[in-house]
């Protein structure tokens, strides 16, 4: 009857906080989309330099932690004089981060799209770009979904941690609300429910574009 | 009239050099029938005719286009000879008629309608029309490789390359894909198929190329080829005669 209570005062201030974690969420998911497919066609095309630094990219985003990125954005940023809000500083930090990986899931796919593949594309006139367009990334594509699926369901998950730069996303409204209510077990378990949902929500959307892909190999 | 000069072609894997000083030419509408052990080269040097593979020294000229000069536009050159592959190479991600259609619309710039009744004549004719909206993992190899060769007809090309376009094929599903290639060779197409068919060499070749570890060691017309064994070199009177055994 308590905790029925307690959910009555603290899911309207809990659903505010989901609004600002699916901000993060779709906005880092679409961007990150993007620049992790510029970074895994920069890496396939071995631009030389270009692809260097890609990689150095790669390595820098997966070899450091997300908090102590999304850190350096928003508070060690300013002694040089590059200040984000922190809505701002938060969607950097979390799209430049799941990038990274994004970048390696579709690199792989890309790679393992064989090599006749491409044969059979350049044979027909198609330059490099219509290749990878046409023949390539699509087929790349389905074979990374479920590795891309990975990282994006990571990335709503690791949008809680923007809550240190004072962003009122799920995570800190709940810590709000336990300050004012000292009910962390229940507190701690309806926002552990409401990621459970929103990861399992995005688990169907997984689902349907994997049949997308999947139709030209149905039997 | 020479559609495809080879021309002293050398080419190289870092030391290992895995095509040494082969010269041929294949006319305009010959049929030039390139055979060896495996690992002789015959694959890399028809893949070296339309820059698949790229060589360091010589050069080969198609159609008057030099396809070793850096300024020669590729993808162009590509578009005008058509190719064959093993493993058909079909886009399997694409229906039959996108894979017919995909290159004329964006290399060629075809309209849709036209580029779908071109890619249907050409389905037709290798007699897979019902097949039009199916994918190509749906299709038997024999099929999917029909398909491939309709493909390539569809850009029109003035010439065709075939690269062992029936080993991956079932026994029962060679003659259909032959079948096709013999009609194209009758009707004047110019080809240079590698290929251990000797039945077909025999059936249309104009000329046979015989290779071994990179190196052109035969090159001469059919009749002499097949009709004076004896005057053939060692490894080529070898190579014959384990395919021709059975």
């Amino acid at each position: 009857m308590e905790w029925l209570e307690l959910a009555m005062t603290a899911v309207p201030v809990l659903m505010t906080g989901v609004g600002y974690t699916l901000l993060f969420a779709v906005s880092a998911m679409v961007l990150g989309l993007t620049l992790g497919f510029a970074v895994a066609l920069l890496r396939i095309a071995q631009v030389p330099l270009l692809s260097q630094l890609a990689a150095l990219y790669v390595s820098l985003m997966r070899g450091t932690p997300l908090l102590v990125q999304i850190f350096v954005i928003y508070y060690g940023l300013p002694s040089v004089g590059i200040e984000f809000e922190p809505v701002t500083a938060g969607i950097l930090a979390l799209t430049l981060n799941v990038a990274a990986y994004l970048s390696e899931s579709l690199r792989g796919a890309m790679a393992g799209v064989e090599r006749g593949q491409w044969d059979a594309a350049l044979s027909l006139g198609l330059g490099w770009w219509p290749a990878v367009r046409f023949v390539i990334a699509p087929q790349a594509v389905r074979l990374a979904v479920p590795s891309l699926a990975n990282s994006l369901i990571s990335l709503i998950k690791d949008t809680s941690l923007v809550s240190v730069i004072t962003v009122s996303e799920l995570m800190m409204v709940t810590k709000d609300l336990i300050a004012q209510t000292f009910q962390p077990l229940p507190l701690y378990l309806m926002a552990a429910a409401i990621y459970w949902v929103l990861s399992a929500l995005f688990e169907q959307v997984q689902q349907r574009v994997e049949r997308h892909f999947g139709r030209a190999h149905a039997r | 009239m020479s559609m495809i000069e080879i021309k002293n072609v050398s080419k190289w894997y870092g030391d290992f050099q895995v095509l040494t000083d082969c010269t041929t030419d294949v006319k305009k509408g010959e049929v030039v029938v390139v055979c060896g052990p495996s690992g002789s080269g015959k694959s890399t040097l028809i893949k070296t005719v339309n820059a698949l593979e790229p060589f360091q020294k010589g050069d080969i000229i198609v159609d008057g286009i030099s396809v070793g000069d850096p300024k020669t536009d590729l993808p162009k050159l590509r578009a005008r000879i058509g190719m064959v592959f093993q493993n058909f190479e079909l886009f399997p991600h694409l229906s039959i008629t996108e894979n017919l259609t995909i290159a004329q619309q964006r290399v060629l710039g075809r309209s849709k309608d036209e580029a779908m009744q071109k890619g249907m004549h050409y389905l037709d004719r290798v007699g897979l029309k019902a097949q039009a909206n199916k994918f190509p993992g749906q299709l038997s190899g024999g099929q999917q490789q029909r398909v491939a060769i309709a493909r390539a007809l569809a850009m029109d090309p003035i010439a065709m390359l075939f690269d062992e376009p029936t080993s991956a094929l079932d026994p029962e599903m060679v003659n259909e894909v032959l079948d096709v290639m013999v009609e194209l060779a009758h009707e004047g197409m110019t080809m240079m198929c590698v290929t251990h068919e000797m039945g077909f060499a025999r059936k249309v070749a104009n000329r046979v190329i015989f290779m071994d570890r990179g190196a052109i060691v035969e090159d001469c017309e059919k009749e002499e080829f097949f009709g004076n064994i004896d005057a053939r070199s060692e490894r080529a009177r070898q190579f014959l005669s384990k395919i021709l055994a059975h």
